[in-house]
């Protein structure tokens, strides 16, 4: 526990403060990044352009290495990465606009074929040599065990850069996620907005090879906007929350991480987001399973409670459990079945609005209004005083529940 | 084509073809019903899968691992179905958050278990070992008519080729369901066919085709093999039945081309090794669906013209 407390507060030495502020800056960039791509309805292509980058990571090395260079610096594999990550993406939109295959197995395809020419490359260095490639099988999964702070500088940089365009992008980003059709009419150009879309998640997947690894980069692209979408309705918002939530995974995952051997910092920082997205799913206060569940219950109360009081009007007993359970709770009826003044009175009065309401789907027209009777809805809630004094005189006076 | 071939090569051959034709025909289906990344899924998932049995059984046999990873692609099917339906979340995303997910819970425990021991590994996983099931016994042809040598195939052949046979099997006696569900589901539904069982089935199908091919050539495969050769016969002809027939011979042509570039492509280079032929079939069949996209005779959406 101490050792975990040390690595939230930055405390369990150099290295490990720098994974977790460079976890951090990735998460947070790739939430924000990751939002617009969810929006958007392409949240498996960020799959797709993680594989990609395998084969660019094989060729920068071959390439650095044939003009005599290490082959294992950063930056010269990060834009391998980039480079082959791009090709991939335009040869997506290539088979999508071009034949009639659909988006999803153009990703497939990508994703498959690049990510075997890239294993392919790596076998192909292997030859070059015992431990010349060591490290290069480190982008799968990540490794940031020997992280350097060049390394988090570059993170930093691009993080800031990716953030810093959506940021700018934000408001033509929601118009094309949302309506397309009415951006281009708007005169934005749709295609460039994508483009620059995932020239941001480009930038997000290569800075999080070194972090996180090529196969779960995709994770903090998705969970985090996946889960923010529960807390809110709001572009603005869920930009801010899919980061924060994406940021804290990053945070928290790289401490945990620290803080005992054997624990991998990649997987550790997705199943800190997972869990973020399990509480979002259950808890959220309007989209959430909890809520869901008591509008459920809240609905067949009401339905129960309204269907025992028109029994009840109409001098009908009443069988049903729960119905009866509901209102010996309220005291509308008492243990024996019969019900009391109270409930003689509600009776009256549910029974009187489903007689009114009856008036008013035969007299009026409106189907907007009548259309909202669902036996739940008090009459009330829908027309006008003045309209329902009018129900009323055709309803003739009020008749007393006997019983 | 001599004793050498029948040793090194013939079963690395076979294996791969099999695992090809196993995850191509299910694939033709996934990619009509725009479910083509399922099996990117699945081949995600089989990680924790077999992770879990291994632990299990503390053995690195086949039959449990091969039921852990099969327990487990069912549980991420049922999962994304669940995101979906419970949080409203759109089919992509939930996939995406289920098998990341997944993953990354199957390298931790990795990682926690005391497997440095056993060959478990995550690159394995992704790669494969097709060059490895060779065929030690054999002297030569004739060895195929010896019952001793045979006795040494490495067992990963005839399971695969089970899998094989048992996909083919499904196919063809389903084949009328799985046509009517796959291109009109109320249809289906009126005529008393159980179209979201089917649907289900198809995905369980893949994932057992996914398993076994994923126990002997690694995922990588498995992904290109699902969506590549279906995808490419797809552009190739306007007929199911035509398309399931060209995506096996794609499929098959991957495989072989696959293999034998990867196993002689670097000698005859002037390289000294060979490269990954699980990574050279999926280059392989990524050639072809180029090919089939630029010049396929049906590689335009209808209605769009013949250009």
């Amino acid at each position: 526990m101490s050792a975990f407390l040390d690595a939230v507060l930055l405390q369990a030495g150099y290295n490990a403060a720098l994974v977790a502020l460079g976890a951090t800056l990735l998460g947070f960039a790739a939430g924000a990044v990751g939002t617009f791509l969810y929006l958007r309805k392409r949240a498996l292509v960020s799959d797709a352009l993680a594989h990609a980058t395998l084969p660019g990571v094989g060729l920068a090395f071959i390439a650095m290495v044939a003009l005599g260079g290490d082959g294992r610096s950063l930056p010269g594999l990060l834009l391998g990465s980039a480079l082959t990550a791009a090709v991939g993406l335009v040869l997506i939109q290539w088979i999508v606009s071009r034949t009639r295959l659909a988006e999803d197995a153009a990703i497939g395809a990508v994703l498959g074929v690049f990510f075997g020419l890239g294993i392919v490359l790596l076998t192909v260095i292997q030859t070059f040599g015992a431990g010349r490639q060591a490290g290069l099988e480190s982008f799968l999964l990540g490794s940031t065990a020997g992280m350097l702070r060049a390394e988090a500088l570059v993170i930093a940089a691009g993080g800031t850069l990716a953030v810093l365009a959506i940021w700018l992008l934000r408001r033509p980003m929601t118009l094309v996620a949302f309506d397309p059709g009415y951006a281009a009419a708007l005169g934005y150009r749709v295609s460039w907005i994508d483009f620059a879309m995932m020239g941001a998640v480009l930038a997000v997947t290569v800075i999080g090879l070194k972090v996180v690894g090529l196969v779960l980069i995709v994770a903090l692209l998705v969970i985090p906007p996946v889960a923010a979408r529960f807390w809110t309705e709001r572009v603005h918002l869920m930009v801010w929350i899919a980061a924060l939530i994406g940021g804290a995974s990053g945070y928290l995952g790289a401490a945990i991480s620290a803080s005992a051997p054997a624990l991998p910092t990649g997987p550790i920082i997705v199943l800190v987001a997972a869990a973020s997205f399990t509480v979002s799913l259950i808890l959220a206060p309007a989209r959430g399973l909890a809520a869901a569940v008591r509008r459920q219950n809240q609905f067949q109360r009401r339905v129960h409670r309204r269907q025992g009081l028109l029994a009840i009007a109409r001098s009908e007993p009443i069988r049903e459990r729960y119905t009866l359970k509901l209102l010996q709770r309220e005291s509308l009826i008492r243990p024996d079945g019969m019900p009391t003044d109270n409930g003689k009175a509600a009776a009256a009065k549910v029974s009187r609005d489903e007689r009114r309401w009856e008036v008013a789907r035969r007299m009026h027209q409106d189907a907007g209004l009548t259309g909202r009777y669902d036996g739940l809805t008090p009459i009330e809630d829908v027309f006008a005083p003045d309209e329902i004094r009018e129900f009323d005189r055709r309803l003739g006076p009020p008749a007393p529940v006997r019983g | 084509m001599g004793a050498d071939f029948v040793q090194f090569s013939l079963t690395p051959i076979l294996i791969g073809v099999f695992a090809a034709i196993a995850c191509a025909l299910p694939g033709n289906f996934l990619i009509l019903r725009r479910q083509a990344l399922i099996g990117d899924a699945i081949s995600h998932v089989v990680l924790p899968g077999i992770v879990v049995a291994f632990l299990v059984t503390g053995a690195v046999s086949a039959m449990p691992m091969l039921l852990g990873a099969a327990g487990a692609a069912v549980l991420a099917v049922v999962l994304i179905e669940l995101v979906k339906r419970i949080g409203g979340v759109e089919p992509g995303a939930a996939m995406g958050v289920v098998f990341t997910t997944l993953f990354a819970a199957g390298v931790l425990i990795l990682e926690q278990s005391d497997t440095s021991s056993v060959h478990l590994d995550v690159e394995h996983a992704l790669m494969g070992n097709l060059e490895s099931l060779i065929w030690l016994r054999a002297e030569g042809w004739h060895s195929l008519l010896d019952v001793e040598a045979l006795a040494s195939l490495p067992p990963e052949l005839p399971r695969m080729a089970l899998t094989c046979l048992l996909i083919t099997a499904l196919m063809l006696v389903f084949w009328r369901w799985l046509k009517i569900a796959t291109f009109d589901e109320g249809f289906a539904a009126s005529l008393g066919i159980p179209a979201a069982a089917v649907g289900f089935a198809l995905v369980i199908a893949a994932a057992l085709s996914a398993v076994a091919a994923f126990d002997a050539v690694g995922s990588i495969i498995v992904i290109a093999m699902f969506v590549c050769p279906p995808a490419a016969a797809r552009l190739m002809t306007q007929s199911l039945e035509r398309q399931v027939i060209w995506s096996v011979a794609f499929a098959t042509l991957s495989a072989v081309l696959g293999y034998v570039l990867a196993g002689y492509g670097p000698l005859w280079l002037g390289g000294a090794d060979a490269v990954s032929a699980a990574g050279m079939i999926a280059v392989v069949s990524g050639v072809i669906l180029g090919l089939a996209c630029l010049f396929g005779p049906h590689r335009a959406r209808v209605g769009a013209g013949a250009a």
